[in-house]
Order: structure tokens, then sequence, then C-alpha cells
């Protein structure tokens, strides 16, 4: 039951973004943008600065991670179709967990539009270890959008939300951010870092389990106005 | 698990220091449909919230048959339909997606069901156009098809006459009444006295959070209404 709602509630969402591309589109246009500007800024007669790019990967990922967490729940809030979900009779945590897992697909795609650019710019060896990369890149997603996912869903009605969301989001995030850049970072070092990179990602893991489980905790009771 | 009769005690909710309800009490049994009548901001919107579980009240207590609100358990959020001002539908998505989505998150399955339900909305030939294009009328008749998709036992309708012409109106009208013959418990808030007046079999006036009056329905609502209202 919990897993065929959460999955009709992903089968959903894509349904829509396939409709409308609205999310997919403006989420890979900020991202790739917010790496130009970067590009433009840090990288002078074709070098970049040291250790930069790993940074500006993190970073790209985690503004179009907000842009794309506030169009996701207005779709919810026109026409106030969230509380029909949660009238529905559904565990509610697995509304949370369908909107989770399409939120997580889309960074994921952004994502692999965002690695061989930021490559490509800063002249960073991310392909020198793909699967750890993959590991980092995996577990620092689902870590920021366990968290943002929850904050979102709870701003719906507020009408501060665009504002509140970053303002709540970027400082619990923090360390997911961190464990992040300095994991990327450990594997673009010339001699590639991987213990360190390793214990980053353990780290994410870690993350990851406690935000998804105090999110699926606390969803039911939030939502509840 | 079903139930025969709601009872709402005491019931109170507060938004900060605004009380939008102030100990409401009322019982409403199968068979009955109720109007909730009131000024703006009398607070009918929020006892619809209230009795749909979606609002969570200040003190008092919601009981559905045994249950409590408070459990709120999905067999229980299973059995009440709401139809709110907003209309609860994904405009990007076509008529039947939205009927097949929520049919689906209700756990029910078929084409039937949907198909049937479009019919009853009097879009079986738009049902693969996007809710986007539809005029207000038809969404609410969509919606309201959305509503008793799973044959709701509380049947919680906020202005189900909003945007319909008078064909839709007696439709609809006569669709409650049969949901009402069939033991559902229907509440409906709206304005439009003249609709309400024939419908309702009983009317709950509200005035500043409070019920002020509840009685059974009888010809010349209007006048009595603005007796009331005129007198609270």
């Amino acid at each position: 039951m919990f897993a065929r709602v959460a999955l009709l509630v992903l089968k959903k969402d894509f349904a829509i973004e396939v409709k409308s591309r609205e999310i997919l589109y403006t989420t890979l246009f900020f991202a790739v943008s917010c790496v130009l500007v970067f590009a433009f800024a840090l990288v002078r007669d074709g070098r970049a600065i040291d250790d930069a790019a790993a940074g500006i990967l993190w970073i790209a990922i985690a503004f179009a991670g907000t842009l794309a967490l506030g169009r996701t729940f207005e779709r919810e809030r026109y026409g106030e179709t969230l509380r029909a979900l949660l009238l529905a009779p559904a565990p509610r945590p697995a509304i949370y967990v369908g909107k989770l897992l399409g939120i997580v697909v889309l960074l994921l795609l952004a994502e692999t539009i965002l690695v061989p650019l930021v490559a490509l710019l800063f002249q960073a060896a991310f392909f020198a270890r793909p699967w750890l990369l993959a590991g980092l890149l995996v577990a620092g997603t689902i870590g920021f959008a366990s968290v943002g996912t929850l904050f979102a869903a709870m701003l719906v009605r507020s009408r501060t939300r665009d504002v509140m969301l970053p303002i709540l989001l970027y400082p619990i995030t923090v360390p997911v951010i961190i464990a992040g850049v300095r994991g990327t970072s450990a594997l673009l070092q010339p001699v590639p870092d991987e213990p360190a990179a390793a214990m980053w990602m353990a780290l994410l893991v870690c993350f990851d389990v406690v935000f998804v489980t105090l999110a699926l905790w606390t969803f039911e009771p939030l939502m509840t106005e | 698990m079903d139930f025969d009769v709601i009872t709402l005690t005491d019931v109170s909710r507060h938004f900060g220091r605004r009380r939008a309800l102030g100990r409401v009490s009322l019982t409403a049994r199968s068979g009955d449909i109720v109007g909730l009548l009131g000024p703006n901001g009398a607070g009918k919107s929020t006892l619809i919230g209230v009795l749909a579980t979606l609002v969570a009240p200040t003190s008092g207590d919601v009981r559905y048959g045994s249950q409590t609100s408070r459990q709120a358990p999905p067999a229980l959020r299973g059995r009440i339909g709401l139809l709110a001002h907003d209309l609860h539908l994904y405009p990007e998505l076509s008529a039947r997606q939205n009927l097949a989505f929520f049919a689906q998150l209700y756990g029910i399955d078929g084409r039937e069901i949907v198909d049937a339900a479009l019919a009853s909305a009097g879009l079986a030939d738009r049902g693969d156009d996007a809710v986007s294009g539809f005029s207000r009328g038809m969404r609410q008749r969509l919606a309201l098809e959305r509503a008793l998709l799973h044959r709701p036992r509380l049947v919680l309708l906020d202005e189900p006459f909003t945007g319909l012409d008078d064909h839709a109106v007696d439709l609809v009208a006569g669709r409650l009444r049969r949901l009402a013959a069939e033991g559902a418990i229907v509440l409906l808030a709206t304005h439009d006295l003249d609709l309400a007046d024939g419908l309702v079999t009983r009317v709950m006036l509200m005035r500043e959070g409070r019920i002020i009056a509840d009685e059974a329905a009888a010809p010349g609502l209007r006048a009595r209404y603005r007796a009331m209202i005129g007198a609270a």
C-alpha cells in the first residue's frame, strides 16, 4: 500500500511534467546559468581556481533544487490538491515519499547535465572515479531533497513560502552540502583520495537516514492544519 | 468502517488569536442533507475542514460513529468525500487522468468507474482534454465526481453550485438527494439560499464561528435567514 501510493504520486508528477516540462526546463536553465556565472567569475585565461569545481557543482545543485522544490509544491497549492492527497485513505508519509522521489529523479537528471558542464568549464576530473562520484551525488541529493520536500510541503499555504524555503532549508542542509563538497573535492585531487571520499559518502548516508526518518515521522502532524 | 452519525461536541478552533469556531456542537445522521448557511467568515469552511479531518480542532470532540477524528485513520478518511471551494484537480492532466489518479489513490480500479463518472459529469466526450481548458462549471462538475468517486459516507460540499447552469444545478441537486437516500450524510455550505431551499432537510445558521440556529428545513428559507442574521 505504502509503495503503491508513493509510486502513484511519482507517476502523477511525472505525467504532469511530461505535459508541461516546466520544472525540468526551468531547473536545468537555472542550474546551467549558475555554473556559467561562476565560470565567468572564476576562470581566468582558461584556468580555474583550484578546488572550485566541487563547490560550484554543489551550489548549483542546491540552488536548482530549491527552485524545483518550490515549483513542485506550487502545483499542489494550485487547486489545493495537497489537501485532496492528505484526505485520501493512504498513509500520509507515502505522499511525502512520492514527492521526494520526484524531486530526487529531477535533480539527478539535472546533475547528468551539470557534472559534464562543470568538468568541462573547470577542468575537473569528475570521471576519474565515476562510481564514487555517483554515490556522493545520489546520497547528497537524497539528503538535500528529503529536508527540502518536508519544508516545501509545510510552507505550501504560507504567503512567504518563496522567502522562507531557502531560509529554513540552507542552514539545515549545510552538513549535506559540506559533506558533498568535501567528498567530491577529495576525488578531484591529483591522486584521488578514495578513503576520504568514501568517509564523506558514509556520512551523507547517515544524514539521509536521519533526515528521511525525521521527515517520515513529522510529515503527518506537520501537515494537519 | 461505516458510520450513521457524526457528532461534534464543543468544538473550537483558533488560528492564532482569531477564533474561527467557538464551541460548536452538532449531530448529523444518515440521510440528512444539512445546509450550513451564514455570511462570509462565519466559520463554514473551517467546520468543513474539521469534519474532513484536515483541520485539527483546538478543543472539543469530533466523532464519526464511535471513532474520533483525532485518530483519523486512513479507513475513516476513505469514507469522507470533500468538494472544497478549490477544486482539488490538476489542470495539466486530462479529466480522465484526474479521475483515474484519485480512483487509484482510493484503491478503486477499473476504467468503467472513471467512464461512469465522466458520463455523470457530462464530460464523456471531453475526457481526454486537459482540465485547464474547461470552464468553471465543467471543472465544478468534474470535481464533484472526483469527490464522490469512492461513494463516501460523509459528503462535504463547500459552495457546490458555483459556476453551474440551471440544468447542472438540477442534476447535482438530484445527485445529492440520491446520495442521502442511499444513507450518506451530506453537509453543504452555501450562500445560495434559493438553491438550498427545497434541497436541504436541515438548516444550520452560522455566525462568527457559532451555530446560532439548527432547525428542520421549511419553505421560506430566505426570509428566516434574514430575520435570524438581523436578530443575531
